[in-house]
């Protein structure tokens, strides 16, 4: 199958590694990924905070670039390692663009709204692409997924709450060889980010936070790990703020699904020359 | 939308009263965020009663159905709902009882207000009812030399402490019961001096005070939970008895109902029924039940009205994209459920109605143009879990962002364009309200790089420079402006010295495209590639 990623902003901008795994776990399973290179956001943080006339050339952007390569038959599907970024191009594209043409704005295409669902539908979440289309059940034995230690694992609200993913990201992460995944306390709790509310209000925010990484330090594992890349920056952010440590002081981390699943016996995922999970089994986390 | 005038005007009027935000959102949550007990006492309740909902609401197999029942009887009801009021106040008219119209909150206190001079009574028993505290009632009355006693337990907790409710059906959640017994001590005329903190002493002592106040009023003042258009029929739902006192043992019932409130069919009710008490107090079946049709000479309460209530619902309803709001039947299940009232607690909206519906009704009865109210959209992380609670399914983070833009659309007048332009054309049309804050300018500048995979791939290559600055730690902790909100208690990690991007720019320069199996090809994560420890390393 050809795939088109997505990488989306902050990944490609802040964390290029998890696109980096994403197109390693899509070759593994014998896939042709392709990067369209005029893409850049969805516009989820213009959309949820209110500014739809600045989302608005975002989403054509991103429909743009989608689109010819769909209609050109370049992929069949598009994937991103993000659920809320999905999300918003599956729920907020079509709607933004309702809204231009009820607002008569100079922009407005009355077009734009059935070809931004046409895209939205064949946009896919990772572990939505690996558990729905390409069939994978057994990160370890499909992809050789491999990663020693404990992690505790957030789900995130907009691909618990607005793609239903459920336990797809869990099962996969739990089929990972060597991969303790503990339960997290709390874990359908939002972790405070919420794009601009982390700053519109910081002080709230801060307070669920706060909530989040006590939580996840309470499990003892030495990482968490979701599919949603803004939210680990938010969750990161904490835990490097309150200088979390594991019991082998090392740093309480936060690592991308597509981290843990694209990390092998062969080529494990590391940091700091040690293995990711290091500092995991020995005890709880601080 | 058109704005074709014919003389009526386009927007409806705004709602007064209780339903405005007295302070900015984030600056009231700051202040409540520091009260240590309450974050405890709201931690501990609204996790009980979440609980409880969830346990009651998983063992309903038909739920989600009963959740599309709720939904869809409601939209029926807006949809209709000049016809089901008409329909109404015939009904209730032809059983003995009197229909009143009030289009604000003002006009309802008036009417409330004559009601009870025409009784000679200066004193009403009240049931605990959102309306009446939405238009303020009690303060109104009072000023005007008539007592309003609440009989609802908590409701006399918080009227009895000078105090205001902080959730719509624990109205005292805020409280807890050490603080409860030396409010009594201190405001109930005949208690007990030696009265303890066990709860039971304090419900008895309750009840003894109210006791005498039901057996003497000629007046009570009620809500309603429904109005039921086909009979006339009106109906409270409680857990106390009280409700049923004032309900049945006074002359006069005066009942204040908002319009939305209003069903087509008894036999809504059916659903209803099961949906409200699971949702709200986590219980099966509400204890008390109350509905009543009319007069029935020589059993209950023999003059009878009811103030029909707009204040703002009507424009509320005008707005295509916000008016589900209006089905919401007052469980206060999205508050129990969100993170934000969690630990803020009700009284950081201001109005009447805290939490998730909070922030989408009291807007929209006001209008979010209404500077005390802009905040209020914006208290929430989107994070969902109100919408999936909701029992009859107002998509509440969806009308919280529609109002995000209705506000953002308010303070820069239509002509703002993408990234600031035009504001010169906004402002000579004086709608703008204010300079460009430094929201507007960075998400201006935000939406010109991300729309275009060039503009973001050309500031992608500062990152090495960002990086730079993040300093020896490989992480940014003190960000100015905006960005301080992020880093009062947040780090940022050190950008990577290349974007994706980039890197598979190379790649695909470097490499000769991939023959099937790629496992070996492009050393694209694990220890292989990268470069230093904090290579985008969310930490």
């Amino acid at each position: 199958m050809k795939i088109a990623l997505f990488a989306t902003c902050i990944v490609d901008a802040m964390y290029p590694r998890v696109a980096q795994a994403t197109v390693q776990i899509l070759e593994r399973l014998g896939h042709e990924v392709v990067f369209p290179a005029g893409q850049a956001c969805c516009g989820q943080m213009h959309l949820n905070s209110g500014y739809f006339r600045e989302a608005l050339p975002v989403v054509e952007n991103h429909v743009k670039t989608f689109e010819a390569g769909f209609d050109g038959g370049e992929y069949d599907v598009a994937v991103a390692p993000s659920g809320s970024c999905v999300a918003s191009v599956k729920h907020q594209h079509a709607m933004v663009a309702r809204w231009a043409v009820e607002k008569g704005e100079r922009r407005a295409d009355a077009t734009l709204e059935a070809r931004a669902a046409a895209v939205g539908d064949r946009t896919f979440e990772l572990a939505q692409l690996l558990t729905d289309v390409l069939g994978v059940t057994d990160a370890a034995a499909q992809l050789g997924s491999y990663l020693p230690g404990t992690i505790a694992y957030h789900p995130s609200c907009h691909g618990m709450r607005l793609l239903r993913l459920g336990d797809r990201q869990l099962n996969l992460l739990r089929s990972v060889e060597g991969l303790d995944v503990v339960d997290l306390p709390e874990a359908d709790q939002c972790c405070g980010f919420g794009g601009t509310f982390a700053v519109k209000n910081a002080d709230v925010s801060s307070a669920m936070l706060a909530d989040k990484v006590a939580n996840i330090c309470g499990t003892g594992a030495a990482a968490c790990a979701g599919g949603d890349a803004s939210c680990l920056m938010h969750i990161g952010g904490g835990l490097s703020r309150e200088q979390r440590t594991t019991a082998g002081d090392a740093p309480v981390r936060t690592l991308h699904l597509a981290e843990v699943l694209a990390s092998t016996r062969e080529h494990p995922l590391t940091f700091d020359g040690g293995l990711a999970l290091a500092g995991s089994p020995a005890g709880g986390a601080r | 939308m058109s704005s074709v005038s014919l003389g009526i005007p386009a927007v409806p009027p705004r709602g007064f009263g209780n339903i405005s935000a007295v302070e900015p959102f984030p600056q009231a949550a700051h202040r409540e965020l520091g009260n240590a007990q309450l974050r405890e006492n709201l931690g501990h309740a609204t996790h009980t009663i979440r609980d409880k909902r969830l346990r009651v609401v998983s063992e309903l197999p038909d739920w989600q159905a009963l959740r599309d029942a709720g939904s869809a009887i409601k939209t029926e009801a807006m949809s209709r709902l000049p016809e089901l009021l008409t329909q109404f106040e015939e009904q209730f008219t032809a059983r003995g009882g009197t229909v009143h119209w009030a289009r604000d909150a003002a006009e309802a206190n008036r009417i409330v207000e004559g009601l009870i001079r025409e009784t000679g009574s200066d004193e009403v028993v009240k049931v605990k009812s959102m309306a009446t505290q939405e238009i303020g009632l009690n303060e109104y009355l009072e000023e005007r030399g008539i007592a309003a006693f609440e009989t609802d337990l908590a409701e006399l907790i918080v009227q009895l402490g000078h105090d205001k409710p902080s959730h719509i059906l624990v109205p005292a959640i805020h409280k807890n019961r050490t603080e409860i017994r030396d409010i009594f001590l201190r405001e109930m005329p005949d208690v007990d001096p030696a009265l303890t903190d066990e709860p039971r002493r304090l419900a008895m002592a309750a009840r003894a005070h109210l006791r005498r106040k039901f057996l003497s009023a000629k007046v009570a003042i009620s809500g309603a939970n429904f109005g039921i258009a086909e009979m006339g029929t009106l109906g409270v739902v409680e857990s106390e008895g009280n409700g049923r006192m004032c309900l049945t043992l006074p002359e006069t019932l005066i009942t204040v109902m908002g319009i939305e409130k209003v069903l087509p069919r008894a036999q809504d009710l059916e659903v209803f029924m099961q949906l409200l008490p699971r949702s709200s107090t986590g219980e099966r079946m509400n204890p008390y039940t109350s509905l009543w049709t009319g007069v029935t000479p020589g059993d209950g309460p023999q003059n009878v009205h009811v103030v029909l209530l707009d204040n703002g619902r009507t424009r509320a309803l005008a707005d295509r994209h916000g008016r589900s709001a209006l089905h919401c039947i007052r469980c206060s299940a999205c508050m129990n459920v969100c993170p934000v009232y969690e630990r803020t607690g009700g009284h950081a909206y201001g109005s009447t109605y805290p939490g998730p519906i909070g922030a989408i009704l009291s807007p929209l009865l006001t209008g979010v143009e209404a500077e005390e109210n802009s905040s209020l959209p914006y208290a929430s992380s989107l994070c969902g879990a109100c919408f999936d609670a909701c029992p009859v399914k107002i998509n509440i983070p969806e009308i919280l962002v529609h109002l995000r833009g209705e506000d953002v659309e308010a303070k820069h007048g239509r002509d703002a364009g993408p990234g600031g332009a035009d504001r010169a054309g906004a402002k000579s049309s004086g709608r703008r309200r204010g300079l460009p804050t430094q929201m507007d300018v960075a998400l201006g500048a935000a939406s010109w790089a991300l729309s275009s995979g060039d503009r973001l791939g050309l500031l992608e290559k500062g990152l090495p420079v960002a990086r730079a600055l993040a300093g020896r730690d490989g992480k940014i902790s003190r960000l100015p402006g905006l960005g301080a909100g992020w880093t009062q208690s947040r780090d940022i990690p050190a950008p990577p010295s290349e974007s994706f991007r980039s890197w598979w720019k190379k790649r695909q320069k470097d490499a000769p495209p991939a023959d099937g199996d790629g496992s070996t090809r492009g050393p694209a994560t694990g220890g292989a590639t990268s470069d230093g420890a904090t290579e985008g390393e969310a930490q």
